[in-house]
């Protein structure tokens, strides 16, 4: 396998979210999103809408869909843990179709977790009872179109852990 | 201070067609407004967020005004949603603020620096072009049409009384007269929005 191909791009990121009609980015960055961030900057069809804490990401989102958008979520596993309240009441209390990708700080695939961060992640997903796809690679990202779909059929939040966040979008 | 129903009163004849979305002033205003359909009465969903709902709302319908009645103590949680408003500059927002100077729910317990944090200062800062402070109800009535009627985004800090509730949560009398899902989808359908 090619090198490049054991990655994740952020052009196919990117490309998910047309494919599934996605307008606003509601999203707090993290460090290593900065290629995504040019690219979804330079996308006419996305409006970016930064948010200062990932709680507000929910209620944004909320308003976002009632209004008949079509919000993602982009934010890492730190700021999920901070935002169970919202994700609680504006995404599961009002049944809010939304995707979230979630950048796994920590995730190593091998078991071996240092990173609390990475420890909790898939523990509070579980506790909310959020399903949940990872994505590693370009390969992995007919998973992404799982959740867009599986999102808008059952009317609630799902999670997709990018797992890759140390490597692909930093390139 | 204003009384939260009698502001709402004075409001209600200004409204025109706008989305509102009432937040803690929901318990008044399901009584006084003639659009029911048209209003997201939501109670408390998770405190903090209802002025980025509505934001989420202005962004996603901007040929529909969108008023919010927000509280201190949400915004206190949620600062950064001034920020992002500015950023977005929806000119179809309208951010009221109650400022009651305590958590009412919870037995009236002050909000931190309850008298003293200047809520139109603050929205001024993050990059709001125009904010307002109100402490009496008659000179909100006669600048409320005037904010109306210009562009968003705009900030209107209100001093409202303490509605003061000691009442077991439990035991409280629901003033909603639907869940807040319930409003949503009304509100979807008054709005031509399928699904």
């Amino acid at each position: 396998m090619a090198e490049s191909a054991a990655h994740l791009s952020p052009t196919t990121v990117l490309a998910e979210m047309k494919k599934h009609g996605v307008t606003h980015v509601v999203w707090l960055p993290d460090s290593e999103t900065n290629f995504l961030y040019v690219l979804m900057k330079a996308e006419p069809s996305l409006t970016l809408v930064a948010v200062a804490r990932e709680g507000l990401a929910f209620s944004t989102a909320a308003g976002l869909a009632t209004g008949g958008k079509t919000p993602i979520i982009l934010i890492q596993n730190t700021g999920l843990m901070e935002s169970g309240d919202s994700l609680r009441g504006w995404g599961l209390g009002l049944n809010i179709p939304v995707v979230l990708m979630i950048g796994y700080r920590g995730w190593t695939r091998h078991g071996v977790t240092t990173d609390t961060a990475a420890v909790y992640t898939e523990r509070f997903l579980n506790a909310f009872g959020i399903n949940y796809y990872l994505v590693e690679s370009d390969a992995d990202a007919a998973r992404i179109s799982v959740a867009f779909d599986e999102a808008k059929k059952n009317k609630r939040p799902v999670a997709v852990l990018v797992g890759d966040e140390y490597h692909g979008f930093n390139k | 201070m204003i009384d939260t129903a009698e502001m709402l009163r004075t409001f209600h004849p200004y409204r025109g067609n706008a989305i509102v979305v009432p937040g803690r002033g929901g318990r008044h205003w399901v009584g006084i407004s003639k659009l029911p359909n048209r209003d997201a009465p939501l109670g408390d969903p998770s405190m903090g967020g209802h002025a980025s709902f509505a934001l989420g709302l202005a962004l996603a319908r901007p040929n529909e005004k969108v008023v919010v009645f927000d509280s201190e103590g949400d915004l206190m949680m949620s600062l950064g949603v001034l920020a992002t408003v500015a950023e977005q500059r929806p000119k179809n927002f309208y951010h009221f603020l109650l400022d009651n100077e305590c958590y009412a729910t919870t037995g009236g317990q002050p909000v931190p620096n309850a008298k003293n944090v200047h809520y139109d200062a603050l929205a001024r800062g993050a990059g709001y072009p125009a904010a307002y402070a109100y402490d009496n109800l008659e000179s909100f009535a006669i600048n409320v049409e005037r904010i109306l009627a210009g562009e968003g985004p705009v900030f209107v800090a209100l001093k409202v009384t303490p509605e003061v509730n000691n009442t077991p949560i439990g035991q409280r009398k629901k003033w909603q007269t639907r869940r807040p899902v319930e409003a949503l989808g009304d509100l979807r359908r008054e709005l031509g929005i399928a699904g």
